[in-house]
């Protein structure tokens, strides 16, 4: 199952190209632009890791492109990477955009779990089947 | 100007649809507003000569490539890291500004900013260290210029545990992988730099233009030194000109001689000279006095008394 987290997750994957372009609108707009990675799809993980410091002081897309391609090399196809984009404008001061650039390759999708409480009460919550194996053997 | 508008396309400019099409070069180059930067050039920098004529060689070249990708031939992007060479104060860094503002306008760099560094910037003080600092410089010079300075202390031959290797290795890396996204400026005085080379044949052959800036002569040391008080609203009276004059031939022949930065300093100098002396003067000053440097304040130099300007002297070598 494909998650859809943050900008255009909905449309098929950005190729490079797109990518830059959308990380050179972010920098001209002042934003400093983060690479995060995770293996725990879970839509609640609102904290991922960070790949390297905030780029504040990248005026172009390239130097962006060269830390997200490293950040590929460690961890494409086991890891989710994001690129999110920070504006520290005074109050903003938090993300203004966000996008999934690489994904795993089979991506087991969530398990809806049930919780029966207080006699026929339920409570329902979700839970990634990738989240059974142990952080790094995900996928 | 010539040099680059008198290169006419030397084939007829032919469509790969067959159909004969012309791109006027000229207005290309007014359009670029490159005429206008390599105008200002002219005006603005002193001497130079053969320094302005590659730049402008380069111009053409960028151009010419332009016109030919939009004929859909094949347009390979040039190799643009160069290697400036020459005594200090020969106007290096400022051409280097330049070039960073000549390739944007070209299309070449997209930012068309500069990044500054030295040895400190790119290599580390333990190991790992470099690596990710040399990176990070790289990604902050990308979409523009990366000029580095003093180039020849990266490569420490008598320490064979020097981390600068590394660094070397990285920019090697990028600037053959990355040839787009940024150009490498080297630049350091002739000889060192020549060894440098020698020792990393990876650079050398990575770097397609050699530039060398030449000395500046006497007459153009006058002018740049009038250009700097102009900057600055200052003047030299006409005795304070024949000092001045007598200052440079004075200056170029001793030890220590830093061309252009060592005017700018004997200049600076000169000025607080006359501020003493209009202090010590104790009368009302008027804006003419405010901005006229006499003779006495030039001829108040040590070199005019043999010694060696603003440095202490030096047990010979």
């Amino acid at each position: 199952m494909r998650i859809t987290q943050g900008a255009f997750s909905f449309l098929p994957d950005l190729d490079d190209g797109q990518i830059t372009r959308q990380v050179q609108y972010c920098i001209d707009k002042g934003w400093a632009v983060n690479i995060e990675f995770t293996d725990d799809p879970h839509p609640r993980n609102t904290y991922w890791e960070m790949w390297g410091m905030p780029m504040f002081d990248v005026p172009d897309a390239a130097g962006v492109m060269f830390e997200l391609n490293a950040c590929r090399k460690a961890h494409a196809g086991r890891n989710y990477i994001r690129v999110s984009a920070f504006d520290s404008t005074h109050t903003w001061e938090s993300l203004r955009l966000s996008f999934i650039t690489d994904r795993p390759a089979d991506e087991p999708g969530f398990a809806l779990d049930r919780q029966e409480v207080d006699g026929r009460s339920i409570r329902y919550t979700t839970r990634a089947y990738a989240a059974d194996r142990p952080e790094g053997a995900r996928y | 100007m010539e040099a680059v508008i008198d290169t006419p396309p030397t084939a007829p400019l032919a469509a790969p649809d067959g159909g004969e099409q012309a791109i006027d070069l000229r207005a290309e180059f007014t359009e670029s507003g490159l005429a206008r930067v390599l105008d200002e050039l002219d005006t603005d920098l002193v001497g130079l000569v053969p320094v302005k004529q590659r730049l402008r060689e380069i111009g053409a070249l960028l151009l010419v490539d332009r016109a030919r990708a939009r004929f859909g031939l094949q347009a390979v992007s040039p190799t643009l890291h160069m290697s400036f060479t020459g005594n200090p104060g020969t106007g290096k860094t400022t051409v280097a500004l330049r070039m960073a503002e000549i390739l944007h306008r070209l299309g070449y760099v997209r930012k068309g900013h500069l990044v500054t560094v030295t040895r400190d910037d790119l290599v580390g003080q333990y190991i790992g260290h470099t690596a990710p600092k040399t990176k990070e410089v790289l990604k902050r010079a990308m979409g523009g210029v990366l000029f580095i300075d003093e180039a020849y202390y990266l490569y420490r031959p008598e320490n064979e545990r020097d981390y600068g290797q590394e660094a070397i290795e990285i920019l090697l890396q990028v600037m053959e992988n990355q040839r787009d996204d940024l150009v490498v400026i080297l630049a350091g005085y002739a000889d060192r730099m020549e060894r440098f080379f020698t020792a990393n044949p990876g650079f050398r052959s990575r770097v397609a233009h050699h530039i060398d800036f030449p000395d500046y002569t006497g007459g153009e040391l006058e002018a740049i030194g009038a250009r700097i008080l102009d900057g600055m609203n200052y003047r030299l009276s006409p005795a304070a000109e024949e000092a001045f004059h007598r200052y440079v031939e004075l200056r170029m022949a001793q030890p220590h001689f830093a061309n252009g930065r060592s005017v700018r300093n004997a200049l600076d100098r000169a000025r607080l000279r006359q501020a003493n002396r209009l202090f010590a003067s104790e009368r009302p000053v008027t804006a003419g006095d405010l901005t006229t440097i006499e003779a006495e304040d030039i001829l108040a130099s040590r070199v005019f008394s043999g010694g060696i300007d603003s440095y202490p002297p030096l047990p010979a070598r």
